[in-house]
């Protein structure tokens, strides 16, 4: 019995199957490597679902402090209070605090001039100095930010009686913020299931990558070329054992995420399971385009993390996607992750559908599509 | 059905810009065994690989086992058995599971069948859930044997299939392959032993990527046209370099306690023969028949420029 697109292809079932077997036995026999994909999940998970933190809270500052009141100290006190930043040190002189602040023992220096609470009191708007360490912009971003507020709201209620006047006046307008999706702000969050793009893109490519290189490396291609096995077959029956253990990471995933971090899944679970199966034969693909590239195992691996940089870094995993220029943009459109990410924090924190997601979907089965068609071409018939 | 399995004309490969095989003519009939000799590097590998479809020529054209050797690669590969000079089954596959494998590939029916019996042939049944790589070279052998031989193929493609094997287990093997010729299999395999080359029917002989002798086995000696002398006794090292030095002998080969002194020349080689004699009375000098070994030494050394 031939199936049509067996016909088509001039597949043979029984073959692809061969391979298969094949694949699985070895996968099995490969002990360390299958603890590694299975393992990798779940330490990268928890190691990085609670270590990366786009909302640096308790930076290290140092204050310079030349004048000691009761309104400069309910300032620090409330700095403190507000976790942005953990005083440090307080010092008197002036060459402590920079050396500190050079050093990185803080990123913030504040220092408090002479004087400040007489002129306040005045009404001369002295002048308090943070100076912050920004060759990190997102440490010291949103304690900067956090400062400002901190004072206006540590000073007010001494703004009181006698000093009333000094009180500001408030804004004529009100502005409301709604942090939709995610109102608590919690960075795993949006982390944990882009992580499951990662973990998928780093496993998945890595291990097809060496899918060919490792038959042609130990001399097996040999045998395999010599037998009427079709390119086609080879590569059905190698990668699919993979989408297994695609599957099972997932489900890892899943859980974890679910139970450790608590990340509430909003959206259709159907929709999800396609998007991430097309995403985990995307990532197989592009393994396996690299193993028909690469000559030996180590080139292999070298081209994977060719790959992975960008999957990281241009995807919209670690930086905002639209903050990055066009060209930027381009690169990362194609990418399986970009489009992953996107659909999976859509389905998970935002609710989505089927219908909302697929202007992600359809350039994910493109690029599996092209992926597959040019590994296809790639694959040497022979040993030249 | 013809009766010529391997009919190519003129095939050469290159890599970059060296010419490994050179417009190569090879006509093998059915059931023959043809042997394929030639130094190192001369091209035999490549010629295998290029009839079973493994490389592509350059140039060249030809038919195996009917099939158009540059267009019916598929079908040629479904009728053909071809074992690699380095092992290529798999180390982390058990012996049966290799033998299922390349069964299943060939989309053989009664599989499991066919495998116990490949397995009762090889006496590795008890050992059939051994690792393949655990096995020793002989063992390696002869399982990659098995292998090649589970679709029943109609060729047979051996490339150096007994190198590193002991001499027990090279019998055996060529045991196997007369027993696979008797029942119609042509095999065409490259070796280095002279003991296997003169089992074949016929030998073709290939240096530099050049075919330079086509023939039947039995009719080489008399082709080449090489006489020797045995020299005898010890000490040899002087009449050794006395014969170095002698014009009309073309190879000085050592065999154990003897020289074998061999050349084209009749006439000038006993000449030279006698004067070894003569200055080393203690050796004994006889002439004899040149070999096979004796012949492709001759050949492998270079001294081949009256030739074609």
């Amino acid at each position: 019995m031939t199936s049509p697109l067996a016909a088509l292809f001039d597949l043979s079932w029984a073959r692809v199957f061969a391979v298969f077997l094949k694949e699985l036995v070895q996968m099995r026999r490969d002990r360390p490597t299958f603890a590694i994909m299975i393992m990798m999940p779940v330490m990268q998970l928890v190691l990085f679902g609670y270590a990366i933190n786009t909302d640096p809270r308790h930076m290290p500052a140092v204050v310079e402090m030349r004048e000691d009141g009761p309104l400069t100290r309910a300032f620090l006190a409330s700095l403190a209070q507000s976790t942005y930043v953990d005083i440090v040190a307080v010092t008197q002189r002036a060459e402590d605090g920079e050396a500190m602040i050079r050093s990185g023992q803080a990123t913030f220096l504040i220092s408090i001039p002479e004087g400040f609470e007489r002129r306040l009191v005045r009404g001369e708007r002295p002048q308090i100095l943070v100076a912050a360490d920004a060759s990190d912009p997102v440490a010291a971003g949103g304690a900067i930010a956090a400062i400002q507020q901190v004072a206006a709201q540590a000073f007010a209620p001494e703004f009181q009686g006698s000093l009333s006047f000094l009180a500001p006046s408030p804004a004529p307008y009100e502005i409301v913020m709604h942090r939709r999706y995610n109102p608590a702000g919690v960075t795993s969050f949006n982390i944990v299931p882009a992580l499951l793009g990662v973990i998928l893109t780093m496993t998945m490519v890595m291990i097809t990558s060496i899918a060919l290189t490792r038959e042609t490396e130990r001399g097996t291609m040999e045998n395999l070329l010599a037998t009427p096995v079709r390119p086609l077959e080879v590569m059905i029956g190698k990668t699919t054992p993979y989408v297994f253990v695609g599957a099972i990471q997932v489900a890892i995933v899943l859980t974890v995420a679910v139970l450790l971090f608590r990340i509430p899944f909003t959206g259709s679970f159907l929709t999800f399971l396609v998007a991430v199966t097309l995403f985990i034969l995307a990532n197989l693909m592009l393994g396996y385009l690299i193993s028909t590239v690469a000559r030996t195992q180590m080139q292999a691996m070298q081209m994977t993390f060719f790959i992975f940089l960008p999957s990281i870094l241009l995807s919209g995993f670690m930086f905002p996607f639209r903050a990055m220029p066009a060209w930027a943009q381009a690169i990362g459109e194609a990418l399986p992750i970009t489009h992953f990410l996107r659909i999976v924090r859509e389905i998970i924190l935002k609710g989505a559908g089927f219908v909302d997601v697929v202007s992600d979907l359809w350039p994910l089965t493109i690029i599996l599509l092209a992926l597959a068609t040019l590994a296809l071409f790639r694959f040497r018939r022979t040993l030249d | 059905m013809t009766d010529t399995v391997i009919d190519v004309r003129g095939l050469t490969k290159r890599f970059g810009d060296r010419t490994v095989v050179d417009n190569f003519d090879l006509k093998v009939p059915r059931g023959a065994i043809y042997g394929f000799l030639g130094p190192n590097g001369s091209g035999k590998t490549t010629t295998i690989r290029m009839v079973c479809g493994l490389l592509k020529p350059e140039s060249g054209e030809g038919e195996v086992l009917g099939f158009d050797v540059l267009k019916e690669s598929l079908k040629i590969k479904e009728r053909v058995g071809y074992m690699t000079q380095k092992f290529s089954l798999y180390e982390d596959l058990s012996i049966r599971e290799n033998l299922e494998f390349i069964s299943r590939l060939y989309g053989l029916d009664r599989r499991a069948e066919r495998v116990d019996a490949a397995l009762a042939d090889l006496g590795l049944v008890e050992r059939q859930t051994q690792l393949a790589g655990k096995l020793s070279g002989g063992w390696k052998q002869r399982l990659a044997l098995a292998a090649c031989m589970i679709h029943e193929p109609e060729l047979l493609l051996l490339d150096e299939p007994t190198a590193g094997v002991d001499p027990k287990a090279r019998r055996d093997f060529w045991d196997a392959i007369r027993r696979y010729s008797a029942q119609g299999v042509t095999t065409l395999v490259s070796t280095h032993y002279m003991d296997e080359a003169v089992q074949c029917d016929s030998i073709a002989y290939i240096a530099y990527g050049k075919k330079l002798i086509d023939s039947p086995t039995a009719a080489i000696p008399k082709q080449i046209g090489l006489y020797g002398w045995r020299i005898a006794g010890r000490p040899l090292m002087k009449a050794q370099e006395l014969l170095e030095a002698s014009p009309g002998v073309e190879l000085v080969a050592r065999f154990g306690a003897e020289i074998h002194a061999c050349g084209k020349n009749p006439g000038a080689l006993e000449a030279a023969a006698r004067a070894v004699k003569a200055a080393q009375p203690h050796v004994e000098i006889a002439p004899i028949e040149a070999g096979f070994e004796e012949i492709f030494i001759y050949l492998m050394s270079g001294a081949m420029d009256n030739f074609q």
